[in-house]
């Protein structure tokens, strides 16, 4: 560490920076930035669109600021102000004064000398806030020599060190690879080297984990803690996901609509929030485990894992009916395409989903989960194995034969967006089963569009209205109304809240499983959070890289999981409370430790 | 600052609470305010204050505003209306189209321009066109005169031939307009949408199409129209039908040979639109390829093929005017602007009119055909936001701290 230092001392510090040093060094504790009735305003149509109203506060260095709030209501705007990076129609006013420099107003080429100098910026997707056709090591040195004068071969020195402070595992070899070949977190750690070349004095985070897995989530949550601590920045977290507000923020403020409506401590707001946003908002995020009795848990946990090359077997049979989904080994393989070479993007799966009956299945990004889905519905063919859907066997069926299958299953997307065809009237989009298996038209078929909008809680006049006219969670609800059309007997529900922010989140499953035990279908819930998947199911199966790892009761699998697996997955997911988290955090840590797991 | 927005007489609420204030079943058909973030319950009754502080406004609230209760095609339609450019040249290319029409007519139908048949003349004042307009050359008053136009050395008017000209130039365009997008969209949709050996076999026999020449095509056409009658032993009435209606013989082959650019861009469109997920909602809804291909993907792409179509077809306006001007288009006794061109070529030096007003209907016409389609393709595109000049933001800008003061003071009087 001390070593580390000095080294620094000889290639960074000796460098002569190029860029305006506003207000000197900074010290922990110091006020560095100070905001004052920043307003956004945004010229929509024919009028302002205020975005961010009045806000103020200060920002210590070293101390974290989280700004949470739901998709809208000004989070980002109100700090990408402070760049200068709003779109053409937008206006800040106010003041936000960086050590003595009012960052409102400034000139372009004044804010080049502060952007990515004084104030950095982690974006959200580090796949594409990293230019693919530049090496990693190239973007940071290009960072470096924009605002020191450096030589190149000192700029690589520099640059390999701060992927050493991020834990970038070989940072000489990984200088020279280009984005696509490094993982999601690495990426995400490229980025972060990139915010801290220049030792800023400002980070903005904008919800710097929300494109990442959980386990993955938490390992770089763990390295933004430790870098807090060496790094004399203040940072704003920008963020909608309490848990991670739970495990960085030293200060909260929440906003509604463009307002703040709340502004304290972390833990003020989390033990008590006063403004009924504030509490709508802490109620909505689902809890994992809350008011298990210990006498639940009396009995040996049911679940049964993978162990060495041995697959989960199929669970026995709970009930003597037909089993509405069943898979039996089945391996789901994208064959070979040019010179890719063909993925098994799952194996050796056995699954059993009994009538009426809500299974889970969790996995992260690239387990193969999705590919499950769309395989009970045949909408992907089946390699090997065997897969029965109510009876009918998809394994090798063709178009004709799957005709009557198609009743019998229905499926909601993630994306909410690009589920629903532009260019048609919802109303007609949900009618599209009944018109082509059922032969209803008119009148008829316009009462059935009736009596499913009413069943998902939506206004019958909303038929004639178009997709981009609805918000997330209203498109939602069509695509689950489009899903129940036939009434079908297995659902299969791919992440349908992953694209909602949590309150509507929070209602759509609500809705979910009220039209779950009333309709009676057996459904697959597909999801990457436990904590989602734990509220709707009655069993949970977690995958893991093409394989089931561990299959059982849902209580068992979030309160005794067995697989060491589904052991990391539990402790990554933060929870919003930041006493509960910091104790989750230890045990994380010490996992993640333990594996010497840097993805 | 911390909690000024906080107010006391809200008392805490569960969110539930509005999901259990819904009455059974949502009214009959009447016309609801919709709360744009709301996931539908509050529709039913417009939300309690407390209700509407326990929410957020949602996602892209600003943008709403501009596109509430309209359909894609109404949206698309009034961005287009509100292009600068193509508004210009849907009226410039109206315009010509109703002088030419009122002119010269259609087919059998005569038009109200005096010289109906054009045949040859006395040539009166040097064939120099009896137009004037006040502060051109000198002309006090405005005048159009027997030949507006000028005459060409065998005295027949300039004017009704250019006419004649103008609606051949835009039969063709249509024609062959129809012609490539009929052959493009079904070959690049079927490519798209099948891919693995169909999309192959199209695709090369796109690239092969690609090498056709235009001018080699032209020239074999021009034969063709000559010998083919005498080959067949067509009589006299065949023969003359044959020749007159050359245009839309050379519209029709055109559009066989450059229907290639649409196809691929086609293809491409289709390509990504199979991976949406709408498409992949229908096919477990049940729905046919067909259905799939015509009722999801086609009016999805409609942006794309309704944009390279009038591209399109300003290219085979200037197409076909150089094809006539090389000798491999249209020929007597038909008209069109590139023949009127390269027929009075060696007049130039003496009677430049000759060449400008040709010149300037081709330019006319094309010009407005790519407006329109740049006016189409920034209304299509989603991306495209006008935005506001500096001055009308600034000006708004005022107006809002006018009305706040106005605001402020009234609340300060109370």
């Amino acid at each position: 560490m001390s070593q580390d230092q000095t080294q620094q001392r000889s290639v960074f510090t000796d460098a002569i920076k190029l860029s305006r040093d506003t207000g000197g060094a900074v010290a922990k504790g110091d006020v560095i930035l100070d905001v004052k009735d920043l307003t956004v305003r945004f010229w929509v149509g024919k009028e302002w669109f205020t975005a961010v109203e009045n806000m103020s506060y200060q920002l210590k260095a070293g101390e974290v600021l989280a700004i949470v709030g739901e998709s809208g209501s000004g989070k980002t705007q109100s700090s990408m102000s402070l760049l200068g990076l709003l779109p053409p129609t937008g206006r800040a006013t106010g003041s936000a004064d960086l050590k003595g420099t009012e960052l409102v107003g400034m000139s372009i080429q004044e804010l080049r000398e502060v952007r990515g100098n004084e104030i950095s910026v982690i974006f959200q997707e580090p796949m594409t806030a990293l230019n693919p056709v530049y090496t990693v090591g190239f973007q940071i040195v290009e960072t470096l020599r924009t605002h020191y004068l450096m030589n190149p071969s000192a700029a690589k020195e520099r640059a390999i060190e701060l992927m050493r402070m991020v834990e970038i595992p070989e940072p000489e070899d990984s200088f020279n690879k280009f984005p696509h070949q490094l993982s999601g977190g690495q990426r995400q750690r490229i980025m972060i080297a990139q915010a801290l070349a220049c030792e800023p004095k400002l980070l903005i985070a904008d919800e710097p984990t929300t494109a990442l897995d959980v386990t993955v989530q938490a390992e770089i949550l763990k390295l933004m803690r430790q870098l807090r601590e060496r790094v004399s920045a203040g940072i704003i977290l920008i963020t909608h996901d309490m848990g991670v507000v739970a495990d960085m923020a030293d200060r909260i403020i929440v906003m509604k609509d463009g307002q703040v409506v709340e502004h304290g401590s972390s833990h003020d707001i989390f033990n008590s929030p006063r403004h009924p946003y504030t509490q709508q908002l802490l109620a909505s995020v689902p809890h994992l485990a809350v008011g298990v009795d210990d006498s639940e848990l009396a009995g040996p946990p049911n679940t049964v894992i993978e162990v060495e090359g041995r697959p989960v077997p199929l669970s026995s049979p709970r009930s003597d009916g037909e089993p509405t989904l069943l898979m039996e080994d089945v391996a789901i393989v994208y064959p070979k395409q040019g010179r890719r070479p063909e993925f098994r993007a799952a194996e050796h799966i056995n699954l059993r989903v009994e009538q009426g009956e809500v299974v889970g299945l969790v996995g992260e990004s690239g387990s193969g989960k999705t590919t499950l889905g769309r395989a009970a519905v045949a909408l992907l063919p089946v390699r090997e194995g065997k897969l029965t859907v109510a009876g009918h066997d998809i394994t090798n069926a063709s178009l004709k034969e799957l005709k009557p299958f198609r009743k019998t299953v229905g499926i909601v997307f993630q994306d909410p967006g690009s589920s629903l065809n532009p260019r048609l009237p919802v109303g007609e989009s949900i009618g599209e089963p009944l018109l082509l298996h059922e032969n209803l038209k008119g009148a008829e078929l316009s009462k059935r569009v009736e009596a499913l909008l009413d069943s998902v809680h939506l206004p019958r006049s909303m038929r004639n209205r178009y997709p981009h006219e609805l918000s997330g969670g209203q498109r939602q609800r069509i695509g689950i109304a489009r899903a129940l059309a036939l009434n079908p007997k297995l659902l299969i529900a791919d992440e349908p809240t992953s694209a909602l922010d949590v309150s509507v989140q929070a209602r759509v499953l609500k809705l979910f499983k009220e039209l779950q035990e009333q309709y009676g279908f057996a459904c697959l819930f597909i999801s990457h959070d436990l904590a989602v998947v734990e509220q709707v199911s009655s069993r949970i199966a977690v995958m893991h890289r093409g394989h089931l790892v561990e299959v059982g009761d849902t209580l068992d699998i979030v309160t005794r999981p067995q697989h060491s697996y589904t052991q990391r997955l539990l402790s990554a997911v933060p929870v919003p409370d930041p006493e509960e988290q910091r104790k989750r955090r230890e045990l994380r840590d010490a996992i993640i430790e333990r594996e010497h797991i840097v993805s | 600052m911390s909690n000024d927005q906080y107010n006391d007489k809200n008392i805490p609420e569960d969110a539930d609470r509005i999901e259990q204030a819904l009455p059974d079943a949502p009214p009959h058909d009447t016309e609801i305010p919709v709360d744009t973030n709301d996931a539908g319950e509050i529709a039913v009754e417009r939300p309690t204050q407390e209700a509407e502080d326990a929410y957020g406004r949602g996602e892209g609230v600003g943008e709403e505003m501009e596109v509430q209760g309209l359909s894609q095609g109404q949206i698309v339609w009034g961005r287009f209306i509100r292009h600068r450019g193509a508004i210009f040249g849907l009226v410039t290319i109206s315009s010509v189209f109703l002088l030419s029409l009122l002119s010269m007519g259609i087919g059998p139908i005569p038009g109200l321009w005096h010289v109906q048949d054009i045949s040859s003349g006395d040539v009166v004042n040097g064939g120099r066109p009896s137009l004037s307009i006040p502060g051109v050359g000198g002309a006090t008053e405005f005048a159009i005169g027997p030949n507006p136009f000028g005459q060409d050395s065998l005295g027949r008017d300039y004017f009704a031939q250019v006419m004649t000209g103008v609606q051949t130039s835009l039969l063709v365009a249509a024609v062959l307009g129809v012609v490539a997008l009929t052959i493009g969209v079904t070959i690049g949709s079927l490519a798209g949408f099948y891919r693995g050996k169909v999309d192959m076999a199209l695709m090369r026999f796109t690239d092969l199409v690609i090498t056709l020449p235009v001018i080699v095509l032209g020239a074999v056409l021009g034969a063709l129209v000559s010998r083919l009658p005498m080959r067949i032993g067509a009589g006299p009435e065949l023969t003359q039908s044959i020749r007159e209606n050359m245009p839309v013989l050379l519209a029709v082959a055109l559009g066989c040979i450059l229907w290639t650019g649409l196809a691929r861009l086609v293809r491409s469109e289709f390509l990504s639109l199979r991976e949406r997920e709408f498409v992949d909602s229908a096919r477990v809804a049940g729905a046919s390829d067909w259905r799939i291909i015509t009722k999801h993907m086609l009016p999805n792409a409609v942006g794309v093929i309704v944009v390279n179509g009038t591209l399109l077809m300003s290219a085979a306006v200037t197409l076909e005017a150089a094809l006539s001007f090389v000798g491999f288009g249209i020929s007597p006794p038909n008209i069109s602007l590139g023949f009127l061109i390269s027929d009075n070529q060696g007049a130039f030096s003496t009677r430049p009119w000759l060449f400008w007003w040709p010149g300037l209907f081709i330019i006319l016409i094309a010009l407005s055909i790519n407006f329109i389609g740049d006016g189409l393709r920034d209304a299509f595109d989603p991306r495209t936001k006008k935005i506001p000049s500096p001055r009308a933001m600034a000006k708004a800008e005022r107006e809002l701290a006018a009305t706040r003061v106005n605001q402020q003071s009234k609340e300060a009087t109370r």
